[in-house]
């Protein structure tokens, strides 16, 4: 039998989340719905060893995550934070910071563009970061974590700062690309919409507690 | 070039007239700082005496036990100003750090100093040790006061782009990079600065002693440089120790920010 991607067994972080039990499977897109302060944000820092449980187990293709070595792991389970952060620098050097800090080859420019292209950023490469806005910020976010291309895309809220038009055209864009390469993609969002029509599953996480599915 | 001026108790005197002239101003001009400097001076000459005597009997009964305490006490009491001045914001673990990179970074480049520069004799000769471990063990004080201060800054106002940059999938080390050059940087710029003044701007503390002291200008130059060589290296290697030690108190074992 396969190893799911994901299993939480008996999971507790302090007093705000608790989940008896959770599964989640390889190569498919799982969203996590509910309302925010759910702890939602805080499953996926677990999934991404960003935080640790302080109860039970986190499994990781059915090895216990504190053995995997933790830069190891989140290199292969990749992170969009729902604030995005940019740093100093042009476009570019945004996009290339992920690449330079998994010490991954530089692409040509003309990827960069693409990935530019994947999230509709019409931007130029060497353009400042400076004047751009919460939604353009998201964009080159998202951009930055497909160029890494890892197995496993965790996505926090991925379209909170995006309309309702561009949001949805760009998790369609993502989701298609993603299934492409056969990559699993877990996302948190609070769009039951965006939720039900994009996901394979949809597991509803309510005050620390894994809900209804 | 001999012919030393001894100042006598008199003379010593007069020279508080500085503090009276500051006084006079700082009453007139109501800054209501007369008491900071009245204590300031008397414990700074209460300090100096006391200092004067013990070095004078430390020198006049050479042993290599006393000069050994006496850097020992030199290391201790500056570990200890830079964990006060701190106080709360240091962990267990970054106190630790201070002591450890404070005492290997100024002991490595006091003894290369003093055995292989100056090449002293007998290795404990105090006139030589103790002022010598004095400059470098003050000076690596503020560098490394300087650095803990900037690296703290650094953490905090930059934890947001740490978090960002472990999320990504960076290591603690490069997660933390930038903020380490430039808190290397602000460590060590007061003494790139001084070396860029000196001789033009200002002639160093220890220069001006010896020629007061009736010893040629061009050994004092000899030995200011060197000394200013020296002070370079212990402030450099005691800010990159504590600096590389350091930035990992600020990460738990799972690399993530504490």
């Amino acid at each position: 039998m396969n190893e799911p991607l994901f299993k939480l067994d008996d999971v507790r972080v302090h007093d705000f989340l608790y989940i008896p039990y959770l599964v989640l499977e390889p190569i498919k897109t799982t969203t996590l719905v509910g309302e925010s302060g759910g702890g939602k944000t805080t499953i996926l820092r677990l999934l991404n060893k960003m935080s640790s449980p302080t109860q039970g187990t986190v499994y990781y293709q059915g090895t216990d995550l504190k053995t995997i070595d933790p830069v190891t792991h989140r290199r292969n389970v990749v992170m969009l934070s729902q604030s995005p952060v940019v740093f100093d620098g042009t476009i570019r050097e945004n996009l290339l910071v992920g690449i330079r800090f998994q010490e991954k080859p530089i692409p040509s420019d003309e990827q960069l563009r693409l990935s530019l292209a994947q999230v509709s950023l019409k931007k130029s490469l060497d353009g400042p970061t400076k004047t751009l806005s919460g939604g353009e910020k998201q964009r080159l976010s998202l951009a930055r974590i497909l160029l890494l291309d890892p197995p496993v895309f965790l996505l926090d809220e991925p379209s909170s700062a995006l309309d309702d038009i561009t949001g949805e055209m760009i998790i369609q864009m993502l989701i298609s690309c993603v299934r492409d390469r056969k990559k699993t993609i877990i996302m948190v969002t609070h769009s039951r919409k965006l939720a039900e029509t994009y996901s394979d599953e949809v597991i509803g996480i309510s005050n620390g507690k894994r809900g209804n599915q | 070039m001999n012919g030393i001026i001894d100042l006598g108790v008199w003379q010593v005197a007069a020279a508080y007239i500085f503090v009276l002239i500051v006084l006079a101003i700082v009453k007139a001009r109501k800054i209501g700082k007369e008491k900071e400097i009245i204590l300031s001076s008397i414990r700074m000459t209460l300090q100096l005496i006391l200092a004067g005597y013990l070095l004078m009997l430390v020198i006049e009964n050479p042993n290599p036990w006393i000069t050994l305490g006496v850097i020992a006490l030199m290391e201790v009491f500056a570990i200890m100003t830079i964990i006060n001045k701190f106080k709360k914001k240091l962990s267990g673990s970054m106190k630790k750090v201070i002591a450890l990179s404070m005492s290997a970074g100024t002991i490595a480049p006091l003894l290369f100093f003093l055995f292989v520069v100056v090449q002293i004799e007998p290795w404990y000769a105090p006139q030589y040790f103790i002022p010598i471990a004095g400059m470098l063990v003050g000076n690596s004080m503020t560098g490394i006061s300087l650095g803990v201060k900037t690296l703290i800054e650094g953490m905090t106002t930059q934890k947001a782009l740490v978090e960002e940059a472990l999320i990504l999938g960076a290591t603690p080390k490069s997660a933390t990079k930038h903020i380490i050059d430039s808190t290397f940087d602000a460590a060590i710029m007061p003494t790139i600065n001084s070396m860029i003044g000196m001789g033009i701007v200002f002639l160093p503390g220890m220069m001006t002693g010896q020629i007061l002291s009736g010893i040629s200008p061009i050994t004092a130059i000899a030995y200011q440089i060197a000394i200013m060589l020296g002070i370079l290296g212990a402030v450099a290697l005691s800010t990159i120790l504590m600096l590389h030690l350091g930035y990992r108190t600020f990460f738990n074992r799972e690399a993530q920010l504490v």
